[in-house]
């Protein structure tokens, strides 16, 4: 018997989400209060689960490692949130949402969980609109709408470029309501540093107090883990510098499957790095897609010029740009999905034709639409990016093109979940970034926010309660079961263990070091050789880090490099599972580009005989390879065709 | 174009909360001008890590200028001598060869310091539990079409909702007053349909729960505006005083 089952609903796929509603277990509201359940992250799956679950009666105790809720890093998403609403009357729909989805994630993502997410799509823009979310409006004081790659309607809805920001403070302000009113409770700055299980069910955690250094137990019916994605392995990301995969490890630790590691995204519109001091990258918006065109020059001479600082692009004739993604996808043009779009600019780069002072670079150009459109336009648009492009490059991209180069912005792959989002612990939920499950291996634009949201208000809040319903007998335990005690006891240990190695490396240099493996390995384009390669040089940086870190002061009051360090031992685990996965995968899919495994013209060449399913990774011991299990996934709704995007 | 410079910081130190806080001296050399701030304190922080001291705890995490925790003041101003960023934003292209750079926390009576340069800004959420939201539980709500809301006010609630709760008008301000902070949220909902039922009981909430938690009182002074990363408007501040106003009348 597999240790996989996803649960799936019966019937047909539109009716699966209502007939489950239909037919799951509730719980009364006298024993909701009754029922503790512990959420970690205040992001956009966690904030709007605390809330949500907050206000149906339920004992809630949220955790985040910022000073605030309102800081988790959904807050810097900035172009949109899809929904099936189809206002503009450009023939959307519940299914063409789903099934851009679906294709969007080169068939590698689970068709219920995907449905169910285009249906629950309509209500997160009804709640955010009654939360006071200032979205954009036409001057009829209806929604606006603007358009993101790999869709040919309009169903983005937006505020600004601070779309991420308003939608979590919508969700945070409805949080601090529910603390207001007790029914949630608070921990900021602390961090779950382990999951307590009891007779085979998640029962709660271990935290450690960040300002104190205090280890604390927490019990909680249920735990759910809204804890973001682990693009941060890279080092050089668009995470905040706080995101990290520790939530998960700690549950792959305990038991449950890791899915689909190797699945990360790589967004097209990130500003290029400067410089070896550089801490993280910064993203621009899809959304400049909308406007802006993606050209490098034509003549390889031109490029060099412009790398040697002898010519500027604005000198460049418009005869010897080469618009590739309009000339490679004329149907989808710059609004090409985000994989398509980074691999062609690397394409571009690697042929000799970048830009920049590096060559790692191309160009996103708003001319012609400031032509079309004038400056002011464009400024009400994109006026936020613009200035932030300015302050940080120095140059003003209304009069220059923006320069631009792909970097880690998002990781499909995370704690496996079934079609309730529970993972393999009875009792455990992920939820948001931190889950695999809708994405498959390429994520859309516009959907992170969409999904995060979907499963915080509109899919725990049901799916939780068939949990807890069996668990109305159950008392709160006190936190000095043998069970605790022993988990504190082990990451006691571990944080003594990592304060006494007392080395010569500070953890930035180490995750550095490994940040530059999985770019040049585990990147954009990956083959055979290269991740074999991989596997032994993240050994022996796991080696180094475990015998020659330094780490400065001690377990009490405040130690910013422990928590660092903490985390980075799990980064240093979870580049290992990635390569491990995209060595597995001898396809081609997505975000997951092997060399091997190509098109004549260059696109990404799936193997759907051998590789139609989920590679779910189960932890079995420290330095012990550990073991794949597959969820293979069956389309009954939707065939599975060559991406096409010409 | 990027050249390097030589630095000198004068940063302040703090082991807690209850501990006596010092300025220490440091040097940090070839600062690309294309660095961040915050780039330059992280090689001031590999620097000390590799003298075998305690690095210099501050906050900071999405380093774009949005998540609203990096909090530093610089040389006497929140956020630095740059307009309309964040310090995550400030590069060191504005800084000298040679120059002295003094680092202090946000200081407030508000916000107390907990180690080095990092502050407790925890007041500023149990202002927004007090009132500022709009009483919905999630399900239920009309389709999101069903009220037109004028362009104009969607536009005006949005630059209100700009503010990132980084705390920079209260430490710019003397009287240590978060009035830019309150009154940047009760005018956005106040803006739009959906939040103008609750408008009066959300002015006076708020407001009473500011002033419980020790900040000051406006003066209209202004430096919160001139302060603010996100150009929050003083006008800002004049609607909560209206709506102030209008719901103390109504008692």
């Amino acid at each position: 018997m597999s240790k996989l089952n996803a649960r799936i609903p019966e019937g047909p796929l539109a009716q699966k989400w209502t007939n489950y509603k239909d037919h799951q277990k509730l719980v009364n509201p006298s024993n909701k209060r009754k029922l503790d359940v512990i959420i970690v992250g205040t992001g956009l799956a966690g904030a709007s689960a605390a809330a949500s679950l907050g206000e149906m009666g339920f004992n809630v105790k949220n955790f985040t490692i910022q000073d605030s809720p309102r800081r988790a890093h959904s807050i810097a998403a900035q172009g949109g949130i899809n929904a099936a609403k189809n206002y503009p009357n450009d023939g959307d729909s519940v299914f063409r949402l789903f099934y851009d989805t679906i294709k969007g994630g080169d068939y590698r993502a689970r068709e219920a969980n995907v449905h169910r997410l285009a249906e629950v799509s309509n209500l997160i823009i009804d709640q955010c609109v009654a939360q006071g979310v200032p979205f954009a409006r036409e001057y009829g004081g209806l929604l606006d709408n603007r358009s993101f790659g790999g869709a040919q309607v309009s169903r983005t809805f937006y505020a600004k470029g601070q779309t991420g920001q308003q939608l979590l403070l919508g969700a945070y302000q409805a949080l601090m309501r529910q603390v207001n009113l007790g029914t949630v409770t608070m921990h900021t700055r602390t961090e779950l540093v382990d999951i307590v299980i009891v007779d085979g069910k998640a029962r709660g955690i271990i935290a450690r107090d960040l300002v104190t250094g205090e280890l604390q137990r927490h019990f909680g019916h249920a735990v759910v883990l809204a804890t973001g994605g682990y693009g941060n392995t890279f080092f050089l990301s668009t995470n905040a510098m706080g995101s990290n995969g520790s939530a998960a490890i700690k549950a792959y630790h305990k038991g449950a499957m890791f899915a689909n590691p190797c699945m990360a995204q790589i967004h097209p519109t990130c500003i290029p790095v400067h410089g070896e001091n550089q801490s993280k990258l910064t993203l621009m918006s899809e959304s400049l897609r909308n406007d802006g065109r993606i050209w490098v020059p034509k003549k390889k001479e031109d490029a060099e010029a412009i790398r040697n600082g002898k010519l500027k692009p604005t000198q460049i004739a418009e005869e010897n740009r080469d618009y590739y993604l309009e000339r490679r996808y004329p149907a989808f043009g710059n609004l090409v999905p985000r994989d398509v779009a980074s691999r062609a600019a690397k394409e571009r780069c690697d042929a000799g034709f970048g830009v920049g002072a590096t060559g790692l670079a191309v160009y996103l150009d708003f001319k012609s639409s400031i032509e079309r459109l004038g400056q002011k336009t464009i400024e009400a648009r994109y006026g936020n990016l613009f200035q932030m492009y300015e302050k940080i490059v120095d140059e003003n991209p209304y009069e220059t093109p923006m320069m631009i180069y792909p970097a880690i912005h998002y990781t499909m792959g995370g704690i496996w979940v079934d079609y309730e989002l529970q993972t393999t612990i009875p009792g455990l939920f992920a939820a948001g970034e931190a889950n695999f499950s809708d994405h498959g291996a390429n994520r859309l634009g516009a959907s992170a926010l969409m999904q995060g949201l979907a499963d915080g208000y509109f899919v725990l809040p049901y799916t939780i309660q068939n949990y807890l319903a069996d668990d109305i007998a159950v008392k709160r335990m006190t936190t000095n079961e043998p069970e605790f005690t022993e988990a504190e006891k082990a990451v006691k240990t571990r944080f003594e263990k990592l304060m006494n190695i007392k080395g010569n490396r500070s953890v930035d240099s180490l995750h550095k070091e490994l940040g530059l493996v999985m770019w040049d390995f585990v990147g954009m384009g990956r083959n055979k050789e290269g991740l074999q390669n991989a596997i032994d040089k993240i050994a022996a940086i796991k080696k180094e880090f475990w015998s020659n870190v330094r780490i400065p002061g001690n377990t009490t009051g405040m130690n910013i490099e422990l928590e660092k360090a903490s985390r980075l031992a799990d980064f240093i685990e979870i580049g290992d599972l990635m390569a491990r996965d995209a060595l597995n995968r001898d396809e081609s899919c997505g975000g997951h580009f092997r060399e091997e495994y190509q098109t004549p013209e260059g696109e990404a060449l799936r193997q759907d005989d051998k590789f139609a399913y989920v590679s779910c990774w189960e932890f079995k011991g420290n330095d012990v390879t550990p073991e794949l299990h597959k969820e293979a996934l069956v389309y009954e709704s939707v065939k599975m065709v060559q991406r096409n995007y010409k | 174009m990027e050249k390097n410079i030589n630095i000198t910081l004068k940063v302040w130190r703090q082991n807690g909360a209850k501990a006596k806080g010092r300025f220490e001296t440091y040097k940090v050399d070839n600062v690309s001008t294309g660095s961040s701030f915050l780039e330059m304190l992280d090689m001031l922080n590999e620097q000390l890590i590799n003298e075998n001291k305690e690095p210099v705890a501050f906050d900071h995490d999405c380093r774009e200028g949005i998540c609203g925790m990096c909090s530093l003041y610089i040389n006497g101003r929140p956020h630095g001598p740059d307009d309309d960023v964040t310090t995550c934003q400030l590069h060191m292209r504005k800084f000298k060869d040679g120059q002295t750079i003094t680092i202090e926390p946000w200081r407030s009576a508000a916000f107390p310091v907990i180690h080095d340069l990092i502050v407790d800004r925890r007041a500023f959420d149990k202002i927004i539990a007090a009132g500022g939201y709009v009483s919905v539980n999630t399900g239920g709500v009309p389709d999101a079409n069903a009220i037109a809301i004028p362009k104009p006010d969607a536009d005006e609630a949005m630059d209100s909702a700009s503010c990132i709760g980084c705390g920079a008008c209260v430490a710019a301000c003397k009287n240590g007053s978060a009035m830019l902070f309150v009154s940047a949220k009760v005018s956005q909902l106040a803006l739009l349909p959906q939040g103008r039922v609750e408008g009066a009981r959300r002015a006076k909430a708020m407001v009473a729960k500011m002033d419980e938690l020790g900040f000051g009182n406006c003066t209209n002074t202004g430096a919160c505006e001139v302060e603010c990363p996100k150009n929050i408007s003083l006008s800002n501040i004049a609607r909560l005083n209206r709506e102030f106003l209008y719901a103390k009348l109504q008692d």
